[in-house]
C-alpha cells in the first residue's frame, strides 16, 4: 500500500531538510537563550495577561475587574488622569509604560473553572508572551493559576480570592495576593459583632461545602467563640444549591439568635434572600433580636440580594466611600473612584480595586527592580511597604506574599441614596488586629513554604 | 415534630417547582418525543419576563436635585418612574409593587408565542431525527437564549421581590394550635405552592376533559393512527408545545421572588428536571409530578443537621442516589410507559 | 497494512501526518499579523486537541457503535485524573505509572457504573450514568476533600513523597516527565515572520492520539464492533438470536471509560493539576456535543468535533474589544464602531453565543455533523470533475 510508505522517520527527515534549507539564521531558539520566560527585552511593548471570569455566575464581577485593568493600563501608559499613580507612595512609575515599554494586554475567560483558567493562562504565556497573569474571582481558580505561574516562571497577581489557602498552604513564590482573607474577616468582624450584638450570642452557621467555606467558618467560629459566643450548629450546604429553605427552617427551630452565612456569589444571594423571606430578621430569640452575618460582602452580591442586605454585617477589602468617610488615611480611594467613575459612570467594586492595585504594584516592582525577571520582581515586592493605594499603609509580607492592611467592616444600608450606595462603613479594623503569624495553623503551619521563585526558561 | 412538618412543607414547595418544570418537559417528551434541552432556558425566560415587566414599570426619567450629591460629588439625579405620571403616584407604586403577579399576564402570551415559534421554526424539523440531534440543536438554542439574556441583563442576579403584602410569613403553629411561631412559612412560598397546584390541575383537566386533550392523549399513544383518522395532529402538537413553554415560563415568573433570577438559572434546573421526569417515568404526566414532589421532600429531609451528622454529604447526592435506586427497582421509573425513549 | 483496509490506512496516515505537522498547520499566520489571534499552534491548545480527541474517540466507541448515550463520561476522565496525580505525588513524576493508573482506575470505575447502568437502556441509561457522575462531582467537591483537594484540587507539591524519585535539589520542582524528558520543554523554530513551537508533551499526546485512533479503527472493523452495531440497530432481534448483548455493551462501556481515563491521565501529565469541575455534568455534556458535532459513529468525526469546540473556547474567547479595534482601525470611524458593535457580541465574553449558533447551524444543515460537511465538499469536488454521473450515482439516503 503506497500510503504507508510515508513513514514518520521519512517525515522528520523531510521537515529537517526543509527547515535547514529555508530558515537561515535563527531556526531553533531553545528557550534557554532568554534569561526568563517571555523576556520582553527585544520588544518595545510588554504584555500583561488579564484572566477574569467572563461567563458563568461571576461574569459581572469579571467585567468589573477588566474595566479596572483597562484603566490601569491607560494610567501606566500615561493616558487619563493617572488615578492612584498620583497618590501612590512609590514614585517609580512615570506614565511611560513599564520601563519605557508600552503596556499591552490580552484577556481570557476563566469561566470560574480551574481547567479553563489554566488553559487561558497558558495560552497567554505560551502564545501571547505575557509576563504576568492576574485576575480571577474564586480561590479554586487562584490556587490553580498561581501554581501554573510558578511552574511557567511568570508572576501571578491574584484578583478576588478570599480563602486562607491562596497565601496559606498553597502559597507560591511567584504568587501575590492583595485581597484579604477568611482569617482577617473573622478577626475584624468578631469584635464589631460582639460590641453590637453582645457577647452571649448563639450562632448557627450555614457553610458552603468547599475549601473557602471551611476556612471562613473556622475563622468566624474561632474569633467569635474567643469573645464569648457559642456555636450552636454548623451545617454544610452544596455549592449547587439554589433554594436554601430546607437549611433555613431548622434555624428557626433552634435556639440560635445569630445566623452566619459562609456563602459567596449566588449561594449568598439566595441564602440571604431565603433567610429574610423566612422572617429571621423580625424574629426575637432569647429576648434578643435575631441577626444575620455575611462574612464576605461584595457590591454585586449586595445588589443581587436587594433589600435583603439591609442591616446585615460583613467585611470588605475596600469600599469606594472609604476616604470620604474615614479621611485621608485611605488616600488614593477618591482618585481611583474619580477616574473609574468618569470613565464608566459608576463607582468601582472591591474586585476592581484590588485588580487595579495589583497591576500598579506589579509595574512599580518592575520599575524598582529594573527588570521584568520574575525573581527580581519577587524580591522587589517582598516586604514592600507602601501607601496611597486606598487601603492605608500596607505591607506585602515576605513570608507568604499576603498584603496586610486595614479591613473594612460594613453593614447593609437601611436607606440607600442611590443604587451604588448599598453598604455603610462601620469601621476600618486596624491592620495590627488582623495580622497573624506566617506559620499559623490555619495557613498550613510550618509545612507551608513559598519555595524558590521561578524565572522559567 | 415541628421540624418534620416544616421539612415536608419545604419539600412540597421545592417539589412544586420541580414538578412544574418536569410537567412542561414531559409534555414535550410525551407528545412530541423530543428531548428538549432548551426547557430550562424557557423557565429562565419566564423569570426574565418578570424582570422585564418590573423594568418597564420602573422606567424613569431623571430630574436633578441640587440639594443632594452623587458619588462623584455632582448634583444628584433623581429617577421618577413614568408610571407615576401615567396612573398617579399611589397606583403607580402599587403596580410596581405587584410587578411579579402582573408579569403573568405578560408572560403567558410571550411564552406561548416563543413556544410556537420554536416548534414551527425549529423543533418541527427534528421529530424524525435521532435524539442526539435533538439534544445538540436544543442545547445550542439554550445557549443562544441564555447569552441573549446575559447580553441585556448581565450575569448578576436581579432582585425581584414579591408584593409587600406577601412578604411576611404565615403562622401555621398558631393556626393548628401548636403554639405561636413554632411553624411559620413565608406567604409567597405558599402562593407558589398553590399556584403550581392550580397549573398542574389545569393541565390535567385540560388533557382529561377537553376534546383537544383527548386528541393529544390519543396522539401521544399512537400518533400515526390519529393522523390517519384525518385529524390535524401537527397543529395540536404545536399548541401543546406552546402550552408547555407557558407552563415553564409561568413557573419561572412565580419563582423570581424566591430566588433572584440570573441568566443561567435554567441550566441549574435543567439536569434536575430531567432526573425528575425520568424517575417519574417517560411519558407519564402523573409520574413526573409525583417524582417532583418525592425528590423535593427527600432533598429537604437530607439537609437536616441530624441526618447530615450520620451521613455526611448525603445532601449533595440524595437526589441522584434515589434516582438510581428507583430506576434499578422499577425499570421505567415510577409510572413510565413501555417503549418510550427506551431505544 | 497494520490489519487495515486501504481506506482506513489512508485515514490513519492523514491523522498521523496532521498530528505530526500540527505545529505548522495550526500556526498559519505570521506572529505579528492581526490574524495571529487565530493561530492555535501553541503547546497547551495542541495538547488539549489531542487529549479531548482521545476522550471523544472513546466516547464514540460507546455511543457511536452501541447507541448507548452516556451522560456521565466526564466522571471517568476525572477519576482517571485523580488516580494519575496521586501516582505522581506518591510514586514518581514519570508519567507512565500515572497514565497506567488512570486507565486502570477509570476502567474499574466504568465497570461498576456500567454494570449497574446497563441494566436499563435509552434515556433511563443516560440518567443513571448522569447520576453517578453528578455524585462523583459533588463528593469530590465537598466530603472527599481530604482525597481530592476539594475546590482547589490537587497539584504536585515540594513535600510529596515520590518514593521512586530522588530527593529534589533545593529550588528544584518536580516536573512531569517521561524518563527525564520534561513535558513542558519546547523547541521554537523561527521562520521569517512565522514561529512554530514543538513541544514534548504535545508530541507524546499526539502519539497516544494516533495509537488510540488506530485502536478505534480496529474496534470499528472487528467482529466485536459488528456486534456493537447490532446492539444499536436492533437489540431485541439480537436477543432473539440467542446472543446476550449485555456483556458486549459492558465491554464497550469499559473500553470507552478507559479511553476517558487515558485522556484524564494525559491531562495530568501535561498539566499537573486536577479540579473537581472536570466531572461536572457540563463536562459530560461537552463530550456528547463534540461527538455529535463531528459526526457520531464516524471514525474521524469526534476528533473534529473536539477540535472545533476547544478552538472556539480558547481562541474566540480571547478576542476582546481592543483587538477588534486593531483589526478594523483602517475603516472610517463611524463604520469601524458600527462593525465592532456588530461583531462584539459574538467574540470575547460572547464566545458561548457563537458556540450555540454553530451547534444549531451544524445540526440543522449537516445532519451527519462535520464529517457530512466534508463528504458534501468532496462530492461537490468530484461532481465538478465528473459532471454528469455524480448526481445520478449518489444513492438517496
Amino acid at each position: 500500500m503506497s500510503t504507508s510508505n510515508f513513514t514518520r522517520r521519512g517525515m522528520l527527515k523531510t521537515s529537517a531538510v526543509a527547515g535547514a534549507g529555508l530558515a537561515v539564521p535563527t531556526i531553533f531558539t531553545a528557550s534557554s537563550v532568554a534569561a526568563f520566560t517571555n523576556d520582553p527585552a527585544d520588544q518595545s511593548t510588554v504584555t500583561l495577561g488579564f484572566n477574569v471570569p467572563q461567563s458563568g455566575p461571576y461574569a459581572d464581577e469579571g467585567a468589573d475587574e477588566l474595566r479596572a485593568y483597562e484603566l490601569a493600563v491607560e494610567h501606566l501608559n500615561g493616558e487619563g488622569d493617572g488615578g492612584m499613580m498620583q497618590t501612590f507612595s512609590s514614585k517609580a512609575l512615570q506614565g511611560n509604560g513599564i520601563m519605557g515599554k508600552k503596556v499591552e494586554y490580552v484577556t481570557g475567560d476563566t469561566q470560574t473553572k480551574s481547567d479553563a483558567a489554566r488553559a487561558t493562562a497558558k495560552s497567554m504565556i505560551e502564545k501571547d508572551g505575557a509576563v504576568i497573569i492576574t485576575g480571577g474571582s474564586s480561590s479554586g481558580v487562584a490556587v490553580a493559576v498561581q501554581a501554573l505561574c510558578q511552574e511557567a516562571g511568570v508572576i501571578f497577581m491574584a484578583g478576588l480570592t478570599h480563602a486562607n489557602d491562596t497565601t496559606g498552604k498553597d502559597r507560591k513564590a511567584n504568587g501575590f495576593r492583595h485581597f484579604f482573607n477568611s482569617w482577617m474577616s473573622g478577626a475584624a468582624l468578631a469584635p464589631v459583632l460582639t460590641k453590637e450584638y453582645g457577647t452571649d450570642r448563639k450562632a448557627y452557621h450555614l457553610t458552603a461545602d468547599y475549601n473557602w467555606g471551611y476556612t471562613t467558618e473556622e475563622a468566624i467560629r474561632n474569633s467569635t467563640e474567643a469573645l464569648g459566643w457559642e456555636t450552636v450548629n454548623a451545617v454544610k450546604t452544596p455549592l449547587t444549591q439554589t433554594d436554601f429553605s430546607a437549611y433555613i427552617t431548622p434555624v428557626l427551630q433552634s435556639d440560635a439568635d445569630v445566623l452566619v452565612l459562609n456563602h459567596y456569589g449566588n449561594n449568598m444571594v439566595n441564602s440571604l434572600t431565603n433567610a429574610v423571606q423566612f422572617g429571621l430578621r423580625d424574629k426575637m430569640v432569647n429576648d434578643k433580636k435575631f441577626e444575620i452575618v455575611v462574612p464576605l460582602y461584595s457590591e454585586l452580591m449586595a445588589r443581587g440580594a436587594g433589600a435583603a442586605v439591609k442591616g446585615i454585617f460583613g467585611s470588605q477589602n475596600w469600599d469606594w466611600k472609604l476616604q470620604k468617610q474615614l479621611g485621608d488615611r485611605y488616600i488614593g480611594t477618591d482618585a481611583f473612584v474619580k477616574s473609574f467613575g468618569e470613565k464608566y459612570g459608576f463607582p468601582p467594586s472591591q474586585a476592581a480595586h484590588t485588580c487595579y492595585v495589583q497591576t500598579l504594584l506589579y509595574a512599580d516592582a518592575v520599575e524598582r527592580a529594573g527588570s521584568f525577571n520574575p525573581c527580581a520582581v519577587v524580591e522587589a515586592l517582598e516586604g514592600f511597604e507602601f501607601d496611597g493605594l486606598g487601603n492605608g499603609p500596607t505591607l506585602y509580607r515576605a513570608e507568604d506574599h499576603q498584603c496586610f492592611k486595614d479591613v473594612v467592616v460594613v453593614r447593609g444600608k437601611e436607606n440607600p441614596e442611590n443604587e451604588f450606595d448599598l453598604v455603610e462603613i462601620v469601621e476600618a479594623t486596624p491592620v495590627d488586629q488582623v495580622t497573624y503569624a506566617p506559620d499559623a495553623p490555619e495557613f498550613g503551619g510550618a509545612d507551608a513554604k513559598l519555595g524558590e521563585c521561578n524565572a522559567g526558561a | 415534630m415541628d421540624a418534620i412538618i416544616l421539612q415536608i412543607l419545604n419539600g412540597l414547595d421545592k417539589g412544586s417547582a420541580y414538578a412544574l418544570i418536569a410537567l412542561g418537559l414531559t409534555l414535550i417528551f410525551g407528545t412530541l418525543g423530543v428531548v428538549n434541552f432548551a426547557h430550562g432556558a424557557l423557565f429562565m425566560i419566564g423569570a426574565f419576563c418578570a424582570v422585564t415587566v418590573s423594568r418597564i414599570l420602573t422606567l424613569s426619567y431623571t430630574t436633578v436635585d441640587e440639594t443632594r450629591t452623587d458619588f462623584l460629588g455632582n448634583p444628584m439625579e433623581i429617577e421618577v418612574p413614568y408610571i407615576h405620571n401615567l396612573v398617579g403616584q399611589s397606583a403607580g407604586d402599587f403596580m410596581i409593587d405587584w410587578a411579579v403577579p402582573i408579569s403573568i399576564l405578560f408572560a403567558i402570551p410571550v411564552m406561548i408565542a416563543i413556544g410556537v415559534i420554536m416548534e414551527r421554526g425549529l423543533i418541527k424539523h427534528f421529530y424524525k431525527r435521532p435524539h442526539a440531534d435533538q439534544i445538540l440543536v436544543t442545547f445550542g438554542l439554550a445557549i443562544v437564549l441564555q447569552e441573549i439574556i446575559k447580553f441585556y441583563y448581565g450575569a448578576n442576579p436581579i432582585p425581584t421581590p414579591a408584593p409587600s403584602a406577601f412578604r411576611g410569613s404565615f403562622d401555621f403553629g398558631a393556626f393548628l394550635g401548636l403554639g405561636a411561631n413554632s411553624i411559620i412559612y413565608p406567604y409567597w412560598r405558599l402562593v407558589y405552592f398553590a399556584f403550581s397546584l392550580v397549573i398542574i390541575g389545569g393541565v390535567f383537566a385540560f388533557l382529561r376533559y377537553t376534546t383537544f386533550g383527548m386528541v393529544v392523549r390519543a396522539g401521544m399513544a399512537d400518533r400515526e393512527t390519529v393522523g390517519l383518522l384525518g385529524i390535524n395532529i401537527d397543529r395540536k402538537f404545536t399548541i401543546m408545545f406552546g402550552i408547555a413553554a407557558a407552563v415553564a415560563g409561568l413557573a419561572g415568573v412565580m419563582y423570581t421572588p424566591i430566588n433572584s433570577p440570573n441568566y443561567h438559572m435554567g441550566m441549574d434546573f435543567l439536569v434536575l428536571s430531567f432526573v425528575v421526569v425520568v424517575v417519574g417515568g417517560m411519558g407519564s404526566l402523573v409520574g413526573a409530578v409525583l417524582a417532583g414532589f418525592l425528590l423535593g421532600i427527600l432533598e429537604s429531609f437530607a439537609s437536616m443537621a441530624a441526618v447530615l451528622e450520620t451521613l455526611p454529604g448525603i445532601n449533595q447526592i440524595v437526589i441522584y442516589l434515589v434516582a438510581i435506586i428507583i430506576l434499578l427497582t422499577r425499570p421505567r421509573g415510577l409510572m413510565g410507559r413501555k417503549g418510550v425513549m427506551e431505544e | 497494512m497494520l490489519g487495515l483496509t486501504r481506506k482506513d490506512a489512508i485515514l490513519l496516515a492523514i491523522v498521523t501526518v496532521v498530528a505530526l505537522l500540527a505545529p505548522f498547520i495550526l500556526n498559519p499566520f505570521p506572529t505579528n499579523s492581526g490574524f495571529a489571534q487565530f493561530n492555535a499552534g501553541y503547546p497547551d491548545l495542541m495538547q488539549r486537541f489531542a487529549i479531548f480527541g482521545i476522550f471523544a474517540i472513546g466516547f464514540n466507541i460507546l455511543f457511536g457503535l452501541t447507541g448507548y448515550l452516556s451522560f456521565g463520561h466526564a466522571a471517568f476522565l476525572g477519576v482517571g485524573s485523580y488516580a494519575g496525580i496521586w501516582m505522581m505525588k506518591l510514586l514518581t513524576a514519570n508519567i507512565i505509572p500515572g497514565i497506567a493508573a488512570s486507565i486502570v482506575v477509570a476502567g474499574l470505575f466504568a465497570l461498576i457504573v456500567g454494570f449497574i447502568s446497563l441494566r436499563r437502556s435509552g434515556i433511563y441509561f443516560a440518567i443513571l450514568t448522569l447520576a453517578f457522575a453528578q455524585m462523583s462531582y459533588a463528593l469530590a467537591y465537598s466530603v472527599l476533600t481530604p482525597i481530592t483537594g476539594g475546590e482547589t484540587g490537587l497539584q504536585l507539591k515540594l513535600n510529596d513523597p515520590r518514593v521512586l524519585d530522588g530527593a529534589l535539589a533545593p529550588g528544584e520542582r518536580a516536573h512531569a516527565n517521561l524518563f527525564g524528558l520534561d513535558m513542558t520543554s519546547s523547541i521554537e523554530m523561527h521562520f521569517g515572520a512565522w514561529q512554530f513551537t514543538f513541544n514534548t508533551g504535545y508530541y507524546i499526546a499526539a502519539l497516544v492520539l494516533v495509537l488510540a485512533f488506530y485502536l478505534s479503527i480496529r474496534i470499528f472493523r472487528s467482529p466485536f464492533g459488528m456486534m456493537l452495531r447490532a446492539i444499536k440497530s436492533n437489540n431485541t432481534r439480537m436477543t432473539y438470536t440467542g446472543l446476550n448483548a449485555r456483556p458486549y455493551a459492558l465491554a464497550a462501556f469499559v473500553i470507552s471509560g478507559m479511553y476517558a481515563g487515558l485522556a484524564g491521565g494525559l491531562m495530568v501529565a501535561m498539566d499537573t493539576q486536577v479540579g473537581p469541575e472536570r466531572m461536572f455534568w457540563t463536562a459530560s455534556g461537552e463530550v456528547v456535543l463534540m461527538t455529535i458535532l463531528g459526526g457520531a459513529g464516524t471514525l474521524i468525526g469526534p476528533v473534529l468535533g473536539a477540535g472545533l469546540i476547544k478552538y472556539m473556547e480558547n481562541i474566540i474567547s480571547k478576542i476582546n474589544s481592543g483587538i477588534l479595534h486593531e483589526w478594523f482601525y483602517w475603516m472610517p470611524d463611524g463604520l469601524e464602531d458600527f462593525v465592532i458593535t456588530l461583531v462584539y457580541p459574538f467574540v470575547g465574553k460572547g464566545w458561548h453565543l457563537t458556540l450555540g449558533i454553530v451547534f444549531m447551524l451544524v445540526v440543522i444543515f449537516l445532519p451527519g455533523g462535520l464529517v457530512e460537511g466534508g463528504q458534501r465538499l468532496r462530492r461537490l469536488a468530484q461532481g465538478k470533475r465528473a459532471k454528469k454521473s455524480a448526481t445520478q450515482t449518489n444513492p438517496a439516503e
